[in-house]
């Protein structure tokens, strides 16, 4: 779980950063989009980098699935009876850690479909013109809906997950705590309102 | 005081058990948790009925038999064991409910008595330190840094009560786990099992079914005895350095 949350972590951090290069206008985000095919020149072939990045994200979503699922049974498994009296424990970025993680999964499949394959793309999907796309994803209200939704959700998956994975890894310690829960607090909140921000900007018309 | 309790009864392991309600009167604030329920199972004997189960032993907080989750948290609103608990924490007409340790790994044999043998065995697989028996060696022959030894009583503290487990949404035993193995690996008494220990005893954990870790925190909140939840990413790091080791 740690070790692919991390590599998906680190993804989200380049990616917000590409994202917000929306913001100097669609000849400087299009070269971008360009970039990420010719990334590796001469070396690789066009596009070979994407997929290099791709094959390995799909290997750490994938690991993290499966090992989401397998903890979350063996979980199940050892506390077969719940109390009768009902209490609530932990924080919300804690408990909701299994939905959020659907959710994510979900969203990352509805996200490729619009803005990679443009399968279900409204507006007339034209690749190599990332800039017009996003546009007209976020003029739609249930874009705008589904986008925000699910960047709040990474945002309290990260809060917990980044903690999470720290402990996990050994590297949480009494002294490290504070500063890992403030690195924890500062990526979900940096990720949430950088992602945000693009269809906000949309919305306010400073990105059209 | 006069309070209302809702208590798990059940027979023995097979049967099924349910809550059971029971009017208590005459308790006086001063009185322990553990008071409280002799009290109620006085009046029970008297009836001619069943008293309820429970486990117990020191009643001094440092033993570690005493195990009842009440209202939802494990040993109760304080921070302390069910012993040391006292019924003013309570007001007068209050509805209590009173349960067992609920985990797969301790199965609740009757009433609010769970097996608990599972941390046990736990222990037997790395638990302990190998030295040479007869008279106590000289204090001075082995020095420890203040700082570690500090770090060894904080997890030395630990009762092995299972507040972590019945506390734990998984019903994990990592923060035991590591509290026994973090207090004997900083040593340099436990130096030689070191790899061993940690390798053991987690394999152990995983083997007598409790969950796992998901850091809740849960399991610090509830410990009577304040065992940090830092100390399963310390449990980890030994984890992962006997493994690499192993492998060498």
């Amino acid at each position: 779980m740690a070790v692919s949350g991390l590599i998906m972590l680190g993804y989200l951090v380049a990616h917000v950063m590409g994202n917000l290069k929306v913001f100097f206008g669609p000849g400087e985000f299009n070269a971008y989009g360009h970039w990420l095919r010719t990334m590796g020149d001469p070396v690789l072939h066009y596009s070979w980098a994407l997929w290099l990045v791709r094959i390995v994200l799909l290997a750490a979503v994938a690991a993290h699935a499966v090992s989401a699922y397998q903890l979350s049974r063996r979980d199940i498994k050892a506390r077969p009876t719940a109390y009768v009296h009902r209490r609530r424990g932990a924080s919300y970025a804690t408990r909701t850690m299994r939905w959020g993680g659907i959710i994510l999964a979900l969203f990352i499949v509805w996200h490729i479909l619009d803005l990679t394959t443009g399968t279900v793309h409204t507006g007339g999907f034209e690749e190599g013109k990332p800039y017009q796309n996003v546009v007209d994803t976020f003029s739609t209200w249930y874009g705008n809906v589904i986008y925000i939704v699910a960047m709040l959700a990474v945002g309290l998956h990260v809060r917990h997950g980044f903690w999470s994975a720290a402990q996990t890894l050994g590297v949480g310690s009494a002294r490290r705590d504070r500063a890992l829960k403030l690195i924890a607090n500062g990526l979900a909140l940096v990720l949430t309102v950088g992602f945000i921000s693009v269809p906000v900007a949309v919305m306010t018309g400073v990105v059209s | 005081m006069k309070l209302n309790l809702r208590v798990w009864r059940q027979k023995n392991a097979d049967a099924p058990g349910d809550m059971a309600t029971y009017e208590v009167d005459g308790i006086s604030s001063d009185m322990s948790f553990l008071e409280m329920l002799d009290t109620l199972n006085e009046e029970l004997i008297l009836r001619g009925e069943d008293p309820v189960a429970f486990d117990h032993d020191c009643r001094e907080g440092i033993c570690g038999a005493c195990s009842l989750v009440i209202n939802g948290d494990a040993h109760g609103p304080e921070r302390t064991t069910t012993c040391q608990l006292h019924m003013r924490s309570f007001q007068d007409g209050d509805t209590i409910d009173v349960e067992p340790w609920r985990a797969a790994a301790f199965p609740v044999v009757k009433d609010l008595v769970v097996d608990r043998s599972a941390f046990d065995r736990i222990i037997q697989a790395g638990g302990y330190i190998s030295a040479p028996t007869g008279s106590a060696p000289e204090a001075h022959a082995t020095p420890v840094p203040k700082a570690d030894a500090d770090f060894a009583f904080e997890h030395a503290e630990c009762i092995g009560c299972g507040a972590c487990v019945a506390a734990c949404p998984n019903g994990s035993a990592m923060l035991f786990t590591s509290a026994k193995i973090n207090h004997l690996n900083v040593l340099p008494q436990g130096a030689p099992e070191r790899e061993t220990r940690v390798l053991d005893m987690v394999a152990t954990m995983d083997e007598e079914g409790f969950g796992g870790c998901t850091l809740t925190g849960e399991c610090a909140t509830a410990c009577p005895k304040g065992i940090p939840l830092p100390s399963i990413a310390a449990m980890n790091k030994e984890w992962l350095r006997a493994t690499r080791k192993s492998r060498r």
